[in-house]
């Protein structure tokens, strides 16, 4: 079941940036399409920020990992890169289960 | 690297993860695709906020085709590389041509050491009893911290992430696990297509 999400996944992902690069560039230079698609991953990830810190299955939870999430923020706000601020995110999370 | 230990912890196989990074190679996409099965939802709700994170790519692909000038299986093969940071390589050069080379050589670099990087990360964690133990469970949450960071530079942006993060907080007891991302994608672009244009 998980390698047939993986699989159509992955053929939907490459098959929009086939599109991008083959589709009459008109289609997708309408001012409407223009504004909305970058608005879609600021939602999404900053909704996968949310859920993923503070829920247990369809459970609102507070728990480490919202500390976590402040760490994080405080490395994304220095400018850390990627790594950095996962494995810092990753690191308070498990000090805090060791307290 | 975190793309391999985090796909592991989520309960993908070894072969999965390598896959995605492989067949996907778009790493918001990735990770929100494993971060939705981490956290126990349906795959095809992860598939499908996958594909969603994939939009901005095709945006990207518009921007390149006339830059690139790509036909045949040079197509085939450049639109694997169409992702955030070869297009931002690309379009800051001034000549066609330099363009042309820092898209390819961006896409192979960045191709070849993610895919290092995630078999690195699948393998160290694959050996891992318990990732929690490792703090591994507050890894997506910072991942997507970091990959939404860098778009957050102007108020619009900002307000509609707070919107967001609020909505999906809000309908996440009364709907799958996934399902709130969903929701989150239909309301921000009907918000997008309705808005009247400053």
């Amino acid at each position: 079941m998980i390698w047939a999400g993986v699989l159509v996944a992955s053929a939907a992902c490459y098959g929009l940036k086939l599109a991008g690069l083959s589709l009459p560039e008109r289609w997708l230079q309408d001012p409407r399409v223009q504004r909305t698609v970058p608005m879609i991953p600021i939602a999404l990830l900053a909704a996968l920020v949310a859920t993923q810190t503070f829920s247990a299955g369809r459970h609102l939870v507070l728990d480490v990992r919202a500390a976590a999430l402040v760490v994080a923020i405080v490395a994304v706000v220095l400018r850390a890169p990627f790594l950095v601020v996962v494995a810092v995110a990753a690191l308070t999370a498990a000090l805090g289960r060791l307290l | 690297m975190s793309f391999g230990a985090i796909s592991t912890a989520a309960g993908l196989s070894l072969l999965q993860t390598c896959a995605l990074s492989v067949l996907m190679f778009t790493g918001a996409s990735q990770f929100a695709l494993v971060g939705v099965v981490g956290a126990g939802g349906s795959v095809w709700a992860g598939a499908a906020t996958a594909a969603l994170l994939g939009s901005r790519n095709a945006l990207y692909g518009v921007r390149l085709s006339s830059l690139l000038d790509v036909r045949g299986w040079r197509r085939v093969l450049a639109a694997q590389f169409v992702i955030d940071e070869t297009t931002a390589m690309a379009i800051a050069r001034d000549d066609p041509r330099q363009s042309r080379f820092a898209f390819w050589v961006t896409g192979l670099t960045l191709f070849t050491l993610w895919n290092l990087g995630t078999l690195i990360g699948a393998l160290a964690t694959h050996s891992l009893s318990n990732p929690k133990t490792f703090g591994l469970d507050a890894a997506p949450p910072a991942a997507f911290l970091a990959l939404l960071a860098p778009r957050l530079r102007a108020h619009e942006p900002l307000a509609i992430a707070i919107a967001a993060a609020v909505v999906a907080i809000i309908v996440l007891p009364f709907v799958p696990a996934g399902v709130p991302l969903l929701i989150v994608a239909l309301l921000v672009t009907l918000f997008g297509v309705l808005r009247k244009p400053r």
